[in-house]
């Protein structure tokens, strides 16, 4: 019989193999789902994971699509080291999208060198606000946060359809649920002409290093990991949960806010319905596939934003439904989740001589 | 004539193993016990007496040995199976429901309604003919510890059991209270119950039981009738060492201005069950021990909370820490003016397990050993701080980089103690100092905490070991419902005089409500 036994300590083999193996497991299951499917498996996974990267333009796709995810799953996984369950993300991100648009539709005129700046701003704050919503609703309620982060998240994408299709719909738009085109001011500066690669693709990385550095290496990202790995100790060094759950859902809240301006400003142009296709929701798994490490979240991020480029790729070569893309991801979450099993824990085949295995294994 | 079910020992074990991972709990363990005998089985904490007595109770299954019960080799399945055979468990942790009462309580525990007939009766008569005085009506959370532990024995000996564990079951009780326990323990022998009894407290085992199976490091080393040894002996055998009692100290002059001053400090639990702390005033000089004594659950964790600060107290002067108004601080603050603490709990308070050494003596050390330039951790300097550590208190680790879980609970407590007593604080605050702790360990301890009054700091230790607050404090004072007896000087203490005053919470129940509503 198969046995789970505890090891007694954290296996620092697993800490890296298990997301490897968490992978493995998925393509094979994502392959098995498409044989079922009636496609062939090996094509399937190799147009959803290989393919994108082949195509002309394939790399600057991805880094545009993972900019976002990366800067959302570095805020997750500070928060979630802390112990605080921020999980309305995508609420963030749109709140933020809405705050930095409103400031470019609000100000077609204003003057290059103010106009962006000042959506950079407005949209950090849109995030934080409702980040900070969610922080004080848990301080002051003790309201769990991750009910009311993941209800923000619908209360703020009805608020972007309201502002969409209502007060800020484009006249000139022939009735589409969009506003007007952002001045070209307003835009996120592009690195490289005639692409999408716009600012945010570098500065994601660069949030990430500067994260990774306060978590590891400063007081605060000590008391964020005190916190989150035993409360009463944190009480018993001095350091405040409230203050410290303000700081994670205002850093989340706003990392958020300032991917949703970015991606409305630099990918779009423009504000519509269909701003986020969940990236909140997978910036989850991006965090958690990064082994909450704002470093790990770098290719967690890119490799994540490779199954959205490979759910059109799927969609449009071997037409496959667009759930694919989320079936994916979700495998994935799982896989992710039950792999870690192995860090603390080891299977064995249950038997009389047990002691003398379990010296031999030691 | 030689029936092997009525005659011969009732309980023969030989050979008993358990591996768990990174620790051989039971090595070849053998333990006889006989009919209408008191045996007890002695060994420090870890030694792999609980391990050995689980197996007995079928929670533990071994990997390799023969259990004999009554002539007859048996495999025990599950606890059901041991109650079937006839054994019956007291574990040092009740498993009671608070808001239900004890007839309740003892029904959840029945197999089948049939069982449940009579019940109450059955509770009633057994109560009283063991003196067990027990109210079957009585909801569990009105309860003292010792009438809890009352509750878990009826429950055993309604099913009749040949064999009654008993584990360490006297760490909760007063004095009085175990004086009566051993009535009934000999009373329950004398009537073909044999009782195993687990023990690290030797006078106790000397004064009750009859034979000894002593355990180290999972291993048997000596069988004895502990009547026979001294104390002294007995530990000996158990810690593999030659004992020197600390010396006692000599009693400091209290004339020394007082660094640590409690002013009727009074704070209500924030906790259902927890206990409101009632105009509680002391007065500690420089160069003093005070021990605080009383049984488990009467205020001593929300004493530790108020004066680490991590519940601040209301009035700011309730407070003072050499002079400075300290009530309203939090721990960080009463740092700075020279406090230090050590919880009891090791695990997830003193020490974050899965954070290295290095990491931990950071977590209080950080403000009074500047650890911190800039909000940025001086990694350099939080190493040599946990090296420090690690030699001065001989922590036997791999080093700084070592996990806080990967330490004995013995050499954890001295890492924790040895990161406070190093800070060279004024007032050093330790709940429960050895709590769980192997004796070279304690003995380490102890030497430290005198060391630290000789060199003129005030020290506070709240301890449910009144052997330890004897050896230890100049003055004892006891925590009884959440007030503070008057401290008496140790030489005026005696150990009944002592016990009373633990026992005391009815009585001072009644002030404390006129002390609340002030």
């Amino acid at each position: 019989m198969l046995k789970i036994e505890p090891r007694g300590y954290e296996s620092k083999f697993w800490r890296y193999a298990s997301p490897v193996l968490a992978l493995l497991l998925t393509g094979a299951t994502s392959g098995l789902i498409f044989a079922a499917m009636g496609r062939p498996p090996g094509l399937t996974v190799y147009t959803f994971l290989i393919a994108p990267l082949l195509q002309q333009d394939g790399f600057e796709a991805l880094v545009v699509k993972a900019a976002p995810l990366i800067m959302m799953g570095v805020g997750l996984s500070l928060a979630y080291r802390a112990n605080v369950w921020n999980i309305g993300t995508d609420g963030q991100f749109t709140l933020g999208a809405i705050c930095g648009g409103g400031m470019a539709l609000a100000f077609p005129d204003a003057p290059a060198w103010a106009i962006f700046p000042a959506m950079i701003v407005a949209g950090a704050i849109g995030g934080m606000l409702n980040g900070g919503l969610v922080a004080w609703l848990r301080i002051r309620f003790n309201a769990n946060e991750i009910l009311t982060s993941l209800m923000f998240a619908y209360i703020t994408q009805y608020l972007l359809v309201y502002l969409v299709t209502g007060p800020w719909r484009d006249p000139q738009g022939f009735g589409f649920p969009q506003t007007a085109l952002f001045s070209d001011d307003a835009l996120a500066p592009k690195l490289i002409e005639d692409t999408n690669v716009h600012i945010g693709v570098v500065l994601a990385p660069l949030i990430a290093i500067a994260l990774w550095f306060m978590l590891e290496k400063t007081l605060l990202g000590y008391q964020f990991r005190v916190l989150g790995q035993a409360t009463r100790a944190a009480r018993f060094a001095g350091f405040s949960e409230n203050r410290l759950v303000w700081i994670a859902m205002l850093i989340s809240g706003g990392l958020a806010g300032l991917a949703g301006m970015l991606e409305a400003t630099g990918t779009l142009g423009q504000l519509t319905t269909t701003l986020s296709p969940g990236y909140g929701f997978t910036a989850i798994i991006v965090a958690f596939l990064g082994r909450l490490n704002p470093l790990g979240v770098i290719p967690a991020g890119l490799l994540l934003a490779l199954t959205y480029l490979g759910g059109d790729a799927a969609q449009i070569n071997l037409g496959l439904p667009n759930a694919v893309t989320g079936i994916f991801q979700g495998i994935l979450l799982f896989y992710l989740l039950g792999c870690d099993i192995l860090l603390l824990n080891r299977f064995r085949w249950a038997s009389t001589q047990a002691p003398t295995r379990a010296k031999a294994a030691q | 004539m030689n029936d092997p079910m009525r005659t011969g020992p009732l309980l023969t074990m030989t050979g008993m193993t358990k591996q768990y991972p990174g620790c051989l709990a039971n090595d070849h363990v053998s333990l006889t016990v006989e009919r209408n005998q008191i045996h007890a089985l002695l060994g420090e904490n870890g030694a792999g007496k609980s391990t050995l007595v689980k197996t007995i109770y079928g929670v533990v299954k071994p990997d390799a040995g023969e259990i004999i019960w009554q002539g007859q080799k048996v495999a025990i399945q599950n606890p059901g199976h041991a109650q079937r055979l006839g054994v019956g468990m007291v574990f040092q942790h009740f498993s009671l429901f608070e808001a239900l009462t004890v007839t309740e309580n003892i029904a959840l525990g029945l197999g089948s309604a049939r069982e449940r007939i009579g019940l109450r009766e059955r509770i009633v008569r057994i109560s009283n003919e063991y003196g067990l005085p027990l109210d079957p009506d009585r909801v569990v959370h009105d309860l003292s510890v010792g009438e809890r532990q009352r509750i878990e024995i009826v429950r055993c000996l309604l099913q009749n059991p040949k064999l009654l564990i008993m584990d360490e079951p006297t760490s909760v009780l007063t004095p009085s209270e175990v004086k009566k326990l051993f009535v009934t323990l000999r009373r329950l022998a004398a009537e073909g119950c044999s009782i195993l009894y687990i023990s690290h407290k030797l006078e106790e085992v000397r004064a009750l039981c009859s034979a000894a199976t002593i355990m180290r490091f999972g291993k048997n080393v000596g069988e004895c009738a502990p009547a026979e040894k001294t104390v002294k002996e007995l530990a000996e055998i158990m810690i593999n060492m030659t004992l020197h009692a600390p010396t006692p100290r000599p009693l400091t002059a209290s004339s020394k201005p007082p660094r640590l001053v409690l002013d009727k400090l009074t704070i209500r639990s924030p906790h259902h069950f927890g206990t409101d702390l009632k105009a509680i005033s002391l007065s500690l000089a420089g160069g003093e021990i005070l021990g605080i004594a009383g049984i488990a659950g009467n205020g001593q964790s929300e004493l530790m909370d108020a004066l680490s600060g991590e519940v601040p107290a209301g009035k700011p002067e309730s407070i003072m820490i050499d002079g400075v108004a300290a009530g309203h601080m939090g721990p960080h603050e009463r740092r700075g003016i020279h406090g230090c603490f050590v919880p009891e709990e090791r695990n997830g308070h003193g020490a974050v397990t899965a954070m290295t050494l290095a990491e931990n003596a950071f977590l209080s050390g950080f403000t009074r050993q500047a650890l911190v330039r800039f909000g940025i951790i001086n990694t350099r300097k939080t190493a040599a701080f946990a090296e420090h550590i690690i030699r001065s208190f001989d922590v036997r680790t791999t080093g700084p980089k070592a996990e806080a879980r990967s330490l004995s609970g013995g050499n954890l407590q001295k890492f924790l103690v040895g990161r406070e007593v190093l800070q060279d604080p004024a007032v050093l605050v330790i709940n429960q100092p050895t709590w769980g702790v192997d004796a070279g360990a304690a003995l380490a301890i102890h030497e430290a905490i005198m060391a630290l009054a000789e060199a003129g700091a005030a020290v506070m230790i709240i301890s449910q070991d009144l052997d330890e607050i004897f050896v230890l404090a100049d003055r004892i004072a006891v925590i009884a419902g959440g007030r503070v007896s008057a401290p008496v000087l140790k030489r005026e203490a005696t150990v009944e005089s002592i016990g009373r005053l633990m026992g005391g919470t009815a009585a001072a129940e009644a002030p404390g409500e006129m002390a609340l509503a002030e």
